[in-house]
């Protein structure tokens, strides 16, 4: 082995393998450029985060906003303030499925062996991702409410909906680590959106998101009421329109800071090991 | 290997100028399931140097890269690249490398010189030196008028160039290309492998893989054959060429009924080191393995003196196929039915 003694002094001059805080931020920062200028090469991908909230507004309020209003016991109006708050939840989860086929589309283009090659932390290729899908989702947000207030929708609060909107990215940034695992797992986008897809609608459709609950079976209640989307619904309505809030916000909570605590890390293991 | 001829790697040998190692392999093993795509390769390349690693698809090429660039783990064996471990070092082995795939490695929706700005944050550039690197590379890899198009818009040529100009913002000690120029018409090619010449003028260690014979030629110093995940041969290029029988000259005399009296007249003049000649009935040509220019120069020199009409007069250097027929003894493509079954399953890499 005298070949790998003769050349071992140069690795303890380099020798340094720890990456610094900051030049975790800096590498972060080099990503999450990368994927903003992504939309501005291709801005037709923000059509979805633009015509979402506007098409599911629509459809909502005027197709399904008058009879359930009246089992709310008012109108359409009164749907209006159900399920304006209810949406926020959707977009958090719908959105951040789009985390997981861009990722899938990253791995299977030759870029990722670069990035793989770089000494950078795996996490911050992970974080970028995040970061510019949280961006997505704020601009979403900021569609809703303009779609809202069109549609009558009144804020109570105003203070509450910047808390709805922290509280939503919290959850939405756990349920991407569930998405990039799936998008660092599975073949390719197809399959990451068919998954998506399979995971999303039971959660969204059994949720509070939409409809009240209590005329839901009672086995299908028991999964609503500990449906994470339920409770960030149903805080957002708190939060923004008024009524209790501190239950289903601590329930939310723990979800976010719960799945976050499972699934960060298997993303990252996942990545880190995928050859 | 049995029929196989190989010539072993002492590395006293193959290292006359003495150099550190940039690359040491040893006992390297990597399996896909059954497969093994590497099945305990050593090698060894020293610093300044461009080793060609020679290989038909399948052989392990690509594997040997990946590892050695911390892309994938080993299974067995060790490997170090600068000193480092490529399993105990990945990172500081990363800051050192710089790393060309098959396939090209930027992100094709990004312009060029934001491709090569993000890498240059990414290896920890300020914003100003990363500015100025990217502005520095485009021009040396003469892509400036192209700055701020999207890679996608690139032909295959650019988008190559555009690669090797990626992999040389963190001026590396080693570089890995994998197949650079697979895929490329020849003019482009020629483009490539320009930029690979200037960069070993850089003092840049280079390891090279390919399946064409005269790609290692053009830019390697030491080769090593590969096959199956085993290291078949390897030496100087001038020591293999000498194993495979160099350049083949090829004589068409204008008149078929020529073909006999000039063999036998060659074969007679028994030029230095010539092998013997074959005629190449088919077409109608007489083949002459020719080691050096004097050969060539003589054996022309011979042909014009006895005056017969030549139709054509090509040299022709041995394709992979030829070389591993006659470094193996059988083809590089068409696994040989004596062997068992379990090594001749193709190797996906």
């Amino acid at each position: 082995m005298s070949a790998v003694t003769a050349t071992a002094p140069t690795a303890d001059v380099k020798g340094d393998a720890r990456i610094p805080l900051r030049g975790h931020l800096r590498h972060t920062g080099a990503l999450i450029r990368r994927n903003l200028l992504w939309i501005r090469q291709d801005p037709e991908s923000m059509f979805d985060a633009l015509l979402m909230p506007v098409v599911f507004t629509l459809l909502f309020v005027y197709v399904f906003g008058g009879s359930i209003g009246l089992a709310l016991g008012g109108g359409q109006d009164r749907y209006v303030q159900y399920v304006i708050p209810g949406m926020i939840a959707m977009m958090s989860m719908t959105l951040s499925q789009g985390v997981g086929t861009g990722f899938s589309q990253d791995f299977n283009s030759g870029v990722m062996d670069r990035f793989r090659s770089l000494p950078i932390g795996r996490g911050s290729v992970l974080f970028a991702k995040i970061a510019v899908e949280l961006a997505r989702m704020l601009f979403a947000t900021a569609v809703l409410m303009v779609v809202a207030v069109l549609v009558g929708f009144h804020i109570t609060h105003w203070g509450g909906l910047l808390a709805t909107v922290a509280l939503s990215a919290a959850f939405a940034s756990s349920i991407m680590w569930v998405f990039l695992t799936l998008g660092v797992v599975l073949k390719n986008a197809q399959s990451v959106q068919a998954m998506g897809f399979l995971v999303l609608f039971p959660l969204q459709f059994g949720s509070s998101i939409f409809a009240p609950t209590k005329s839901m079976p009672g086995w299908l209640q028991s999964f609503t009421d500990y449906n994470p989307l339920s409770t960030l619904a149903d805080s957002a309505r708190g939060l923004m329109v008024g009524g209790p809030v501190a239950h289903d916000l601590w329930v939310t909570l723990a979800w976010s800071a719960g799945i976050t605590a499972v699934m960060a890390p298997v993303a990252i293991h996942k990545f880190r090991t995928k050859s | 290997m049995a029929g196989a001829t190989v010539f072993p790697m002492t590395r006293n040998d193959n290292n006359p100028g003495g150099g550190r190692n940039a690359v040491t392999v040893r006992g390297l093993v990597k399996h896909y399931g059954e497969t093994k795509a590497l099945d305990g390769v050593d090698l060894d390349v020293r610093e300044g140097t461009v080793m060609g690693v020679l290989g038909p698809n399948g052989a392990g090429k690509t594997t040997l890269v990946r590892i050695l660039s911390t892309l994938l783990a080993p299974d067995s064996g060790h490997a170090t690249v600068a000193g480092y471990d490529v399993v105990r070092q990945p990172r500081q082995l990363r800051r050192v490398i710089g790393l060309t795939g098959q396939y090209a490695s930027v992100d094709e929706k990004l312009p060029g010189w934001e491709n090569l700005y993000m890498i240059g944050r990414l290896l920890d550039l300020s914003r100003k030196d990363a500015r100025a690197r990217a502005d520095e590379l485009l021009e040396r890899f003469s892509l400036t008028d192209a700055a701020r198009r999207p890679a996608s818009t690139y032909s295959g040529g650019m988008r190559r160039r555009l690669d090797l100009a990626a992999s040389m913002i963190g001026r590396p000690t080693v570089l890995f290309l994998d197949e650079p120029t697979t895929g490329l018409d020849p003019r482009t090619r020629n483009e490539v492998w320009d930029e690979v010449q200037a960069m070993v003028g850089d003092g840049v260690t280079v390891l090279l893989t390919t399946q064409y014979m005269e790609e290692a030629e053009q830019l390697a110093s030491e080769l090593t054959v590969v096959d199956r995940g085993k290291v078949i041969a390897g030496g100087g290029i001038e020591e293999l060429k000498a194993k495979v029988g160099g350049r083949t000259l090829r004589v068409r005399p204008a008149d078929p009924r020529e073909l006999s009296p000039l063999a036998g007249m060659l074969d007679e003049l028994g030029i230095t080191g010539l092998a013997s000649t074959t005629v190449d009935a088919e077409t109608g040509s007489l083949l002459v393995p020719i080691l050096s220019d004097e050969q060539l120069t003589a054996v022309v020199g011979a042909v014009t003196a006895r005056g017969i009409t030549i139709a054509s007069i090509t040299t022709e250097l041995p394709s992979l196929d030829e070389v591993f027929l006659s470094l193996t003894g059988h083809r590089a493509s068409a696994p040989q039915d004596t062997r068992p079954a379990e090594s001749r399953e193709e190797v996906a890499v």
